[in-house]
């Protein structure tokens, strides 16, 4: 066993080494994550800024676009309707497909792939489960949900291994997907075109449209509130005051309150807007079902890729797929498995999409769907260049994908107008993704 | 510390039917190579080399461009196989079919594009592939303790923070954590490819310094290096390959810089410099 034992390095072999001198060359010192070096709070923002103007900032641009498109569209919406509770509802139900598949298309954004078939991926998710919840089969709606997810995770196995065992660009695989699947969409829709799901009598049926249609009664939610705040502070703060005792890098303590203070404001407003009445007739409040099953989707898909060894290797091959190779990754197993995700979790997309629109038809636009996956993803914060992405940036640029769709809406603009709008919005973000990329200088520039 | 370094009986009749041109080194090297050929199609990029790595001490492989300098390392690494010829690990016969056969014996490279991971921080890379869980989730705290002790213990302490990312750090920060992460996994060898290629007066003197202290700690070390400045400064022996044959094996005091040069471009030196002291 000749490990490096630092205990045991002889204290002369110490003495007799020369001064290193700090090497002060090419490192591009303002561009380390505030978080690591930064002692008080006051450091970590001046840390922060700096890294800011060195090209890399974060989730600053996502949020400050969130804002300016709340404040546009609310100054520019007809009575100012855009601030409603009834509105913002109904922002977090449509934003809801546009999260979970750009969530999903961050996957393999993380590899510096590119999925174009998940538009239609996700209508045939939706198909599977809307057809197992018809009377004639009559599943109960956990099964029909579960056999969505699996027939899109066999969809993307299918493209994954094709891009990776036979080597074919994944951009070409998987546009040959979405002309494909768009096909077989139509096949198993039949003659009629369409599946609803709006019956009230069957039980599955209820549920699936509950996705987005059945609320949660506002003291459990406030309760659920409660308990999900409690736990990530209780997490967040055991990890960090954990990290700091033993010495280890760990984020000042005014970032770990701040954290679980922005998380707070932010599920307080959800669920305190959610309860205002939003009924024209009738009272209507209450969280829709969606918003728990985005938030478990984050969690889950967050834990996946930051906390497991396979989250690791996808961002390593992401970075760089050489050096993973060689470091003993299965390289391959990694990219097919990215496929296999961003289908699967494109499928959960197709299920709410099916909710909201209480069916589907063969209109649905599978074509712009993906798009604005990846403006979303990228508006979030995602490279499309690989190895920089996490799952709260697919659901951050979900929201402003999702108001930017809904604001437009609300102005009575027709949908040419909706396109244009979402093509700038997407060539602004992926303009900020390749300039911050070139202001990091060379060491990215080059991988 | 030095449980392999200790000498093991000449290992009987093995290998010697190739005829050694390497000087007797006393105790049984780490790694012994005898009569490795290799070609590629119609090249054939190695003829019948030997080499011995010994461990605690530092060997430069020399060579011009394509004298088989990497085509031997990958040999070593386990990413070519050779067609002929026989391997000892500490005296016993092995083959190395795969990195992880080298992996397993304790062979690591860092090669000249040092495969490191731009976007993850230096923990990250350094325990890349052979990360540390605890309940199926990564063991964050234990993999930077460790990571943060080898750094110590290589005295890396130029870097600001274990926890930035691999693009922050300069390029004389980068190979020290490239090495740092080859010797993390109970290491008995280490290769290094042009070292200090593309690096800076001061960056090159921390890297030569950690390549001195691998030594100290009972590695055996292979560097592969044009420049004889380095080679001078850190070799304990020096290996000359040229065409595809090694020309020359002996301590570092069997040479100077002309009669390596001269190994290295003739494959033959006329100098006799065995008892003048190089500095």
């Amino acid at each position: 066993m000749t490990a490096i034992n630092p205990q045991n390095v002889p204290d002369a072999a110490i003495a007799a080494e020369a001064e290193t001198a700090p090497d002060l060359t090419a490192a591009a010192v303002d561009v380390i994550p505030p978080e690591i070096v930064a002692q008080s709070l006051g450091e970590y923002l001046r840390a922060w800024l700096a890294r800011v103007r060195g090209g890399d900032a974060g989730l600053l641009p996502v949020l400050v676009a969130l804002v300016a498109v709340t404040i546009v569209f609310t100054a520019v919406s007809p009575r100012h309707v855009f601030l409603s509770a009834g509105n913002l509802v109904n922002l977090f139900d449509q934003s809801a497909v546009f999260i979970v598949l750009a969530m999903g298309e961050g996957f393999v954004l993380l590899l510096g792939e590119i999925d174009l078939s998940i538009g239609y991926v996700a209508a045939i998710g939706g198909i599977v489960t809307a057809q197992l919840v018809q009377p004639n089969f009559n599943w109960p709606w956990p099964a029909a949900m579960a056999a969505g997810l699996l027939a899109c995770a066999g969809i993307g196995f299918i493209q994954g291994t094709i891009i990776t065992r036979l080597g074919i660009p994944a951009f070409v695989v998987t546009l040959a997907g979405y002309l494909f699947w768009f096909g077989v969409m139509i096949i198993i829709l039949g003659p009629a075109g369409q599946v609803g799901i709006t019956s009230a009598l069957v039980p599955g049926q209820v549920a699936l449209y509950g996705i987005v249609y059945a609320y949660i009664a506002p003291t459990i939610a406030w309760l659920g509130l409660a308990v999900i705040l409690l736990t990530l502070a209780n997490i967040l703060w055991r990890r960090d005051s954990g990290r700091r005792r033993s010495g280890l890098v760990a984020p000042p303590v005014g970032l770990t309150i701040a954290k679980i203070v922005l998380a707070a404001i932010a599920g307080i407003a959800v669920v305190f807007i959610c309860n205002l009445n939003r009924g024209v007739i009738l009272p209507v409040v209450g969280v829709p079902w969606v918003v728990p099953l985005l938030l478990i989707t984050l969690v889950l898909w967050t834990v996946l890729l930051e906390r497991t060894q396979f989250g690791r290797h996808m961002y390593a091959v992401g970075g760089n797929p050489e050096a993973s190779r060689r470091a003993g990754i299965n390289v391959s197993r990694v990219r097919t498995m990215a496929f296999v995700l961003c289908s699967m979790t494109a499928g959960l997309a197709g299920i709410i999409y099916t909710s909201q629109l209480g069916g589907v038809t063969t209109n649905i636009a599978g074509g712009s769907l993906v798009l604005y996956a990846v403006a979303a993803a990228v508006i979030g914060g995602t490279s499309l260049f690989g190895g920089r992405g996490r799952v709260i940036h697919g659901l951050l640029g979900g929201l402003v994908i999702g108001a930017i769709y809904n604001g437009l809406y609300l102005l009575g603009l027709p949908i040419q107008y909706q396109l244009i709008v979402t093509g700038l919005v997407l060539l602004a973000a992926v303009s900020v993704d390749s300039l911050s990329r070139r202001n990091r200088g060379g060491a990215l520039v080059k991988g | 510390m030095e449980a392999h370094a200790q000498p093991n009986s000449p290992s009987a009749n093995t290998a010697n039917a190739t005829e050694s041109t390497a000087a007797p080194a006393g105790p049984e090297p780490l790694l012994r190579l005898r009569g490795i050929s290799k070609h590629f199609g119609a090249v054939q990029a190695l003829y019948g080399v030997d080499l011995d790595l010994p461990a605690g001490h530092v060997t430069a492989l020399c060579g011009d461009n394509g004298a088989g300098k990497s085509v031997l390392t990958k040999c070593i690494a386990g990413i070519n196989q050779p067609d002929e010829g026989q391997m000892f690990w500490d005296g016993r016969p092995v083959t190395i079919r795969t990195p992880n056969d080298a992996a397993a014996l304790g062979i690591e490279t860092v090669y000249q594009d040092l495969a490191l991971a731009d976007n993850l921080d230096i923990v990250q890379n350094m325990f890349l592939g052979r990360e540390r869980l605890q309940h199926g989730l990564l063991n964050e705290d234990s993999m930077e303790r460790a990571a943060g002790e080898t750094l110590a213990g290589l005295h890396v302490t130029t870097v600001r923070s274990i926890r930035q990312p691999v693009a922050t750090l300069s390029g004389g920060q980068r190979q020290a954590v490239a090495v740092a992460k080859a010797v993390m996994w109970n290491s008995k060898l280490v290769m290094l490819d042009e070292p200090t290629a593309a690096l800076g007066v001061a960056q090159t003197r921390m890297v030569l310094d950690l390549i001195l202290r691998l030594k100290d700690h009972g590695l055996a070390v292979m560097v592969i290096s044009h420049n004889l400045n380095d080679v001078f400064e850190v070799a304990d022996r020096v290996a000359v390959l040229r065409l595809g044959r090694m020309v020359a094996q002996d301590a570092l005091s069997a040479f100077d810089r002309q009669s390596v040069v001269d190994y290295m471009t003739t494959g033959t030196s006329s100098r006799d410099v065995d008892s003048e002291p190089v500095n």
